[in-house]
């Protein structure tokens, strides 16, 4: 029954959050802080393990080619089918769960504890619009990092793939331009986008619904987590079923 | 003017609210006090708007909130300033922003004019040299003082304040009451200020609404407190050893 109240809960903020929109003036203040804090901040974090999980998807594949007849190009185009449409998309996506969305949840929960929502809804202004949209906004920012964690991904395998001695750059590059499917690309855009609104919206809902004081914050950011990570994980099982089953 | 008829409120099966009947007066300062757990905070939320309520009617100059259409309420809600219990400073705001901030929110005013009415209540406040300090550099009672600069930065017909001097030093929590009183008086603003600080009652409490268990136990002023015979008064008035002395000083010099 909790769950049930949850999700009603969850959409009637989905709802409110379009409702009475906040002065522009001041939402595109907020757009670009949000921007600041939850895509230029991640880009770091986002590269350093792109190019690295792409150097060991690299690593892997080749280790693990012993049978002579399999062509040498195959390092590369399993690593740029793994990063393309999984590794990018949602292995990033849960990680950014952790990162963005705990910081959501810690920063909206925060201010409902020290009563600054209450402030916002003293002055007659839509506090869930004022709190969400600019997140929404600023995620629809996401496929920007997505995009660069795919290019570090593929650059990774490479890297490791030539530095490390288990193939020539030749075949690595043949193999990443083997057999491309432009679907794939529109099918890890199409849920990233899916994504970026659960990012944005189920650690905001966790954060503006909490009760409690400061230890009840740190669970919710626990909580937030492990249902993004949830949501994300059927969401992606359930885009992968009707766009490539 | 601010009046309550027959205010009922419940969470579940817990009836806090029974039946509150009261007023509150333009240009002065009304006090609602009582032990915790009395329906203070309660009540000051249904007044704010922040809670529904079942039973009972609530209106500001004649309006009852309950008959005003979402624009009406939000136009009321802009007339409305809060200070609350912890201040509620944005604290990813500098102060002046802070104080800006109804400003931007409610007024087509220029940057320059917002900055001039900002310089004009943070002086009001004696806070002049604060613009550019984060709320996480200022003491508590500057907070509190920022607090009363944001609600009443955009001249307010109404201000509300939950316990303003709570975690305040005696002479700080003095200077904060004296303030909401001056504004108060100054601005002609209908102020209600929920407490239970007996100094705070004996400095401001031009009205005072006493509740005990959700009911309203009695109403009167600093003045009349202090010869009630409501023996739920006394025993809240009188409960510390202070307070028992000054009763017996007072008895003494009206004999």
């Amino acid at each position: 029954m909790k769950y049930l109240h949850n999700i009603g809960t969850y959409f009637i903020m989905i709802k409110d959050m379009f409702r009475k929109p906040t002065k522009w003036s001041v939402m595109k203040t907020l757009i670009l802080k949000d921007i600041d804090d939850l895509i230029i901040n991640s880009l770091g974090i986002v590269a350093f393990i792109s190019f690295f999980v792409g150097g060991v998807v690299a690593i892997q594949t080749s280790l693990n080619i012993s049978n002579p007849l399999i062509p040498k190009y195959l390092v590369g185009f399993a690593t740029r089918q793994s990063i393309i449409l999984e590794f990018a998309p949602t292995f990033i996506s849960i990680i950014m769960a952790g990162k963005v969305g705990s910081f959501i949840t810690s920063s909206i929960g925060t201010m409902r504890v020290t009563e600054q929502i209450d402030a916002l809804e003293v002055m007659g202004i839509n506090a869930i619009n004022y709190l969400v949209f600019p997140k929404f906004i600023a995620l629809t920012l996401y496929p920007f990092i997505i995009s660069i964690a795919m290019f570090l991904g593929i650059v990774g395998g490479l890297a490791a793939c030539v530095y490390g001695g288990y193939g020539t750059m030749e075949n690595y590059i043949d193999g990443v331009q083997n057999d491309f499917i432009p679907f794939h690309m529109t099918y890890a855009f199409i849920k990233t986008m899916v994504f970026a609104f659960i990012l944005a919206t189920i650690p905001s809902f966790y954060g503006y619904f909490m009760k409690g004081g400061a230890l009840e914050v740190g669970k919710a950011s626990t909580t937030s987590f492990v249902w993004t990570s949830v949501v994300i994980i059927l969401v992606n099982y359930l885009i992968t079923s009707l766009l490539l089953g | 003017m601010i009046e309550v008829k027959d205010l009922h409120k419940s969470f579940g099966d817990a009836h806090i609210l029974k039946g509150i009947t009261t007023s509150f007066e333009k240009g002065k300062t009304n006090l609602i006090i009582g032990q915790s757990g009395s329906g203070k905070t309660v009540f000051l939320k249904c007044l704010l708007g922040l809670f529904d309520y079942e039973k009972g009617t609530i209106s500001y100059d004649g309006k009852i909130i309950s008959d005003l259409s979402p624009d009406a309420k939000r136009d009321l809600r802009a007339k409305i300033g809060m200070v609350f219990q912890g201040s509620a400073l944005f604290d990813s705001m500098t102060i002046a922003e802070n104080v800006m901030f109804p400003l931007r929110m409610f007024t087509k005013q220029s940057f320059s004019e917002m900055e001039d009415r900002v310089n004009v209540v943070l002086n009001r406040v004696n806070l002049p040299d604060a613009h550019k300090k984060m709320p996480s550099e200022a003491s508590g009672g500057m907070q509190k003082r920022v607090a009363i600069a944001r609600a009443i930065v955009n001249n307010p017909k109404y201000l509300f304040c939950d316990e303003p001097n709570s975690g305040l030093d005696p002479k700080t929590a003095i200077v904060i009451d004296n303030l909401i009183q001056e504004i108060t008086n100054e601005f002609s603003i209908t102020t209600v200020i929920n407490s239970h600080d007996m100094n705070s009652v004996m400095e401001i409490g031009e009205k005072i609404v006493f509740l005990k268990n959700g009911f309203k136990e009695w109403e009167g002023s600093k003045e009349t407190i202090f010869r009630t015979d409501n023996k739920a008064v006394t025993d809240f008035v009188y409960s510390s050893e202070l307070f028992k002395k000054v009763r017996r000083m007072y008895q003494e010099e009206n004999q």
